[in-house]
């Protein structure tokens, strides 16, 4: 099941809690399938965070739609290898728009886990860190060791220009978290933490 | 920009102003000759966000994500491009969440390209299949009502809804 670079990678069930730290401050935005498993359990699934259970390639541009709506606030969208493969176009809209409020953290376990761990072009030499920096994202990191994770932390802090942090896991699954299917009632609670008309 | 009628129709104009009077601040787009007029206007204005799109189903997920953020947004493209936000809508369609697309058709009335023919034939009843309400416009002077009817069914009624600006309406490009 594991795919061949799989081997000593972190476990996503400690890497994402180290990284994410504390988000109770953020706007979160997670993309489908695992990335949703681990900020649901990391996050409890409060109301400043709408996890995203289909729409596949969504979370990249909809982070960003919500970091354009409330440049006051810090947005983080986590999303998976798999997700990002499919709407690669939408790192180049970050880096045309370069918002500073924006940070995106991917999950890349080099695998399609939720169809049955499919090796995803990560684990055959497709670096999507580059493809980041090459967006014109200008902050941007690789994690492949809990060694990596202050730095990562920092950067993840960075309030003056988009960033983007790899996380390169293992294929082991997510933590598990059963999230809120209700996707009008997790608009409303996130909408209302914004107030306003 | 003041209305610069060199750059496009007056209906155009008219109907960027009138979006922007009605609260819309972020304008999301594709490339596109019909819409160049807004995309024109939204580029040069420190009053709103204009967001380039590499694909439109990135301005569904994106206005969704204003939504979120209680800002009114729009999503300017083609027809050709209708078929490219189809799963993206399931957004939509789960989430209620309110979206205004404009479309200029090809593919339909005096069309000289054949190569646009079959998504301009498809944009409408895929748009519907994935429960986008549409509403078409023919005539200039009904632009503006019917860019603030979508906006009043998306914005207060929850819905998605796509404007088609007809070749009728825009003309057909020489080819």
């Amino acid at each position: 099941m594991a795919g061949p670079m799989s081997g000593n990678r972190l476990d996503r069930r400690e890497a994402v809690p180290a990284l994410l730290g504390d988000v109770s401050g953020k706007l979160v935005i997670s993309g489908l399938a695992g990335p949703a498993q681990d900020v649901g359990a990391h996050t409890k699934e409060t109301p400043n965070a709408f996890l995203l259970t289909g729409a596949m390639g969504a979370a990249v541009p909809m982070g960003l739609g919500v970091a354009l709506a409330q440049p006051d606030r810090q947005v983080l969208t986590v999303t998976g290898d798999g997700e990002l493969l499919m709407n690669l176009g939408s790192l180049a809209v970050v880096g045309a728009m370069n918002p500073p409020n924006l940070s995106i953290v991917c999950v890349d376990n080099g695998a399609y886990g939720e169809t049955g761990y499919q090796p995803s072009h990560t684990s055959r030499g497709v670096d999507l860190e580059a493809i980041a920096r090459g967006a014109g994202i200008p902050l941007t990191m690789t994690v492949d060791g809990m060694d990596d994770i202050p730095a990562a932390r920092d950067l993840l802090a960075r309030e003056d220009a988009p960033v983007f942090v790899l996380l390169r896991v293992s294929t082991e699954p997510s933590a598990r978290y059963k999230r809120s299917l209700d996707a009008v009632q997790r608009k409303n609670l996130f909408r209302d933490l914004l107030g306003g008309a | 920009m003041a209305r610069d009628l060199t750059l496009g129709p007056e209906w155009s104009h008219v109907m960027y102003e009138r979006l922007k009077a009605e609260g819309v601040s972020i304008f999301a787009w594709v490339p596109d000759g019909g819409h160049k007029v807004p995309i024109a206007r939204s580029l040069e204005d420190d009053d709103v966000i204009s967001v380039p799109l590499t694909r439109e189903d990135e301005g569904v997920a994106l206005l969704a994500g204003a939504h979120l953020g209680r800002k009114k947004g729009v999503l300017l493209v083609q027809s050709s491009g209708a078929g490219n936000c189809t799963n993206m809508l399931s957004l939509n369609a789960i989430g209620r969440f309110p979206l205004l697309m404009l479309v200029t058709m090809r593919g339909e009335f005096g069309e000289q390209n054949p190569w646009q023919i079959p998504m301009g034939k498809g944009a409408q009843p895929s748009l519907e299949a994935m429960g986008v309400h549409c509403l078409r416009v023919e005539r200039p002077d009904d632009v503006e009502t019917t860019v603030v009817a979508g906006l009043n069914m998306a914005y207060s009624a929850d819905q998605a809804v796509a404007v088609l600006l007809t070749q009728k309406l825009i003309g057909a490009k020489g080819f």
